[in-house]
């Protein structure tokens, strides 16, 4: 199975946010959407970098102005990307070895999408169920 | 009125397209002991279950018992089938909007990726699907030929759909006369030339597409030898690693089947199968006739991705392949429907989550949803549309809850059924293809085969008394 089969139902909005915006803008989004990360993208709508919950909290730690603090002073800048044909199982193994929990993914240079650790668990295990179903039925037919 | 789902106002939902994602949304929806559900699945063929009678190859009958499962649903009384009926032609969006509450579209992918390669539309190049669907009888497909007098063949890519492919082009006609093959298909077969058939792989035996019983199965053919060039059985360092670190017991099993080829010594059989890994066509090149007659392959080697697949990057050593026919199996592709928005990216219908979206706004358009291939992309077994059936179907019933779904101005089940009788009258129900079945098997029952099955519409229909 491959990421681009994740991002088939995902729709083809992605949320994003400048670097020049502010922190409250990306709380925002994240509790509108209800999600866990943002990327970043620039005035080209190139990609710039992620902002994760676990970003905004880290900094939070550090300083109260927390809130009026640009993106780009929170996000993390190196982004590992990933591409639609990238294997589910491969990408689940990085994800869990590098512990990083959002993976944006790029076509070329055009971003395309972003994933996370849930959508990936998600995938897997309705692969595993199917697996298991199918077999299942081919038993009981064994059996007749 | 009551509320939607009561005895008065059953829920009533169109499914489009009568294949595994179809019925598993039916079995998810009758699963619920809240509501009162009634379902009118559509098929633009007489027949149900989709790829289960026309991709499932026709040698693996024990795959098919599957529609057992789909048959219980089929019986409950709430449910209704109206084959030979097409969405956008005999019913429009509009029509079904009018007199449902919730329409899921389960139309899978119909057609084949695109391989852009020079001299990929030469004659005697096929998308391996179509391949597919005329040797298992699908009326669509039924006229298409192809020229088996040609001895070496390729077929381009190694899922399952490839392996099918070249195994039924390996097996003997005593094999296949077992099966549910179409009769015609058969007979083209029995007289097939096919000398060598080469399967190939862009990446290595680790990273291939198939699956263990299935690449098994190539050694056990009874008159063809496999083989795979030794140095393409092995692993590279990164899959080897990669392997080690994964320890995926599904993948050792496969390199191990494909390596035990590796050492296999011509039999004398009058069949060859070559598996070939790490190349890829980069052109078909033709005869004075405009038909293939070779292929240039490029040798790749393989790289990891920052996300840690390991993809083919090309290398500077080519090769050219003499073969006369072409199957592509690089994957099938979903096809649009009309007034449904499509989603070009990735060949879908634009959905979340199984809902379907407006593409202007991206949120949900009342009362759409879409399960299987044609909401994710072809992936996975017949089962994993299971799963993603109950995604759409808990949304849907989510929707219910919050009255999101549509007001048709005629939920009634007697109004549509008129409506499709008006429009297509040789519609077929679920006891006509009951019907069907069991003339099909008491005709291969005569001739010593499984199954005889009608392999086009006004077939069908004649069979049925309706024409």
């Amino acid at each position: 199975m491959k990421v681009s089969s994740i991002l088939a139902t995902k729709g083809t909005d992605i949320i994003s946010i400048r670097p020049e915006q502010q922190i409250r803008e990306a709380i925002q989004l994240l509790t509108r959407h209800n999600i866990g990360a943002l990327v970043v993208v620039d005035e080209n709508g190139r990609l710039a970098g992620i902002i994760s919950e676990r970003d905004i909290i880290r900094k939070a730690a550090e300083t109260e102005a927390l809130f009026s603090l640009p993106i780009s002073a929170v996000m993390t800048r190196h982004v590992i990307t990933g591409m639609p044909q990238d294997d589910l199982m491969s990408v689940a193994n990085t994800m869990t070895e590098r512990r990083f929990r959002h993976l944006p993914i790029t076509d070329g240079e055009r971003l395309v999408g972003m994933i996370s650790i849930g959508d990936v668990l998600k995938a897997q295990r309705d692969k595993f169920r199917g697996e298991i179903d199918t077999l299942e039925t081919q038993l009981m037919a064994d059996d007749e | 009125m009551s509320h939607i789902g009561s005895e008065s106002n059953p829920l009533r939902v169109a499914i489009v397209g009568a294949g595994p994602a179809g019925f598993y949304t039916a079995e998810h929806l009758f699963k619920n002991r809240d509501l009162v559900i009634e379902i009118d699945m559509y098929d633009r063929l007489p027949t149900p279950f989709g790829l289960v009678r026309a991709g499932v190859a026709p040698d693996h009958q024990k795959i098919k018992s599957v529609t057992r499962v789909f048959t219980k649903t089929a019986e409950n009384p709430r449910f209704r089938f109206f084959g030979n009926v097409e969405f956008g032609k005999h019913l429009k969006l509009a029509d079904m909007q009018a007199h449902y509450h919730a329409i899921v579209f389960t139309t899978g992918a119909q057609t084949d990726r695109r391989l852009n390669i020079p001299g990929i539309d030469l004659k005697n190049s096929h998308a391996a699907t179509e391949f597919v669907a005329w040797y298992n009888g699908h009326p669509d497909y039924r006229h298409l030929e192809f020229d088996l007098t040609q001895e070496r063949v390729a077929v381009i890519g190694v899922g399952n759909v490839a392996v099918d492919v070249a195994r039924i082009l390996c097996r003997t006609p005593e094999e296949l006369a077992q099966t549910d093959i179409a009769d015609y298909a058969l007979e083209a077969l029995r007289h097939s030339r096919v000398k060598e058939v080469y399967m190939l792989g862009r990446r290595g035996p680790a990273q291939a597409a198939f699956t263990p019983p299935e690449v098994k199965e190539l050694g056990e053919l009874a008159d063809a030898d496999v083989y795979v060039p030794p140095e393409e059985a092995k692993l590279d360092p990164l899959s080897e690693a990669s392997l080690a670190d994964s320890a995926d017991r599904g993948t050792m099993r496969k390199v191990e089947i494909v390596q035990s080829f590796a050492g296999r010594q011509p039999t004398g059989k009058s069949r060859r199968l070559v598996l070939r890994f790490l190349v890829s066509p980069v052109a078909l090149i033709g005869d004075e006739n405009g038909r293939v007659r070779a292929m240039r392959l490029v040798k790749n080697e393989l790289y990891a991705t920052e996300a840690g697949t390991l993809r083919p990057r090309p290398t500077d050593q080519y090769e050219t392949l003499d073969v006369g026919l072409v199957f592509r199996s690089i994957g099938y592709r979903g096809v649009p429907l009309p007034d449904v928005p499509f989603n070009d990216q990735w060949g879908v219908i634009l959905n979340e989550k199984g809902r379907v979206l407006d593409p202007e706004t991206q949120q949900p358009i009342p009362g759409l949803y879409t399960a299987g291939w044609i909401k994710r992309g072809p992936s996975g077994v017949i089962g994993t549309n299971k799963p993603d059936a109950l995604e759409t179907v808990e949304c849907l019933l989510a929707d219910v809850k919050n009255g999101r779904l549509l007001t048709p101005a005629n939920p009634d089940a007697g109004a549509i059924l008129q409506l499709v009788q008006t429009r297509q009258p040789y519609y077929c129900t679920f006891a006509d293809w009951q019907r069907l079945d069991e003339m099909e098997i008491r005709r291969g029952q005569e001739i010593g085969r499984p199954r005889l099955k009608f392999t086009s519409v006004e077939e069908m229909l004649k069979a049925l008394g309706k024409m």
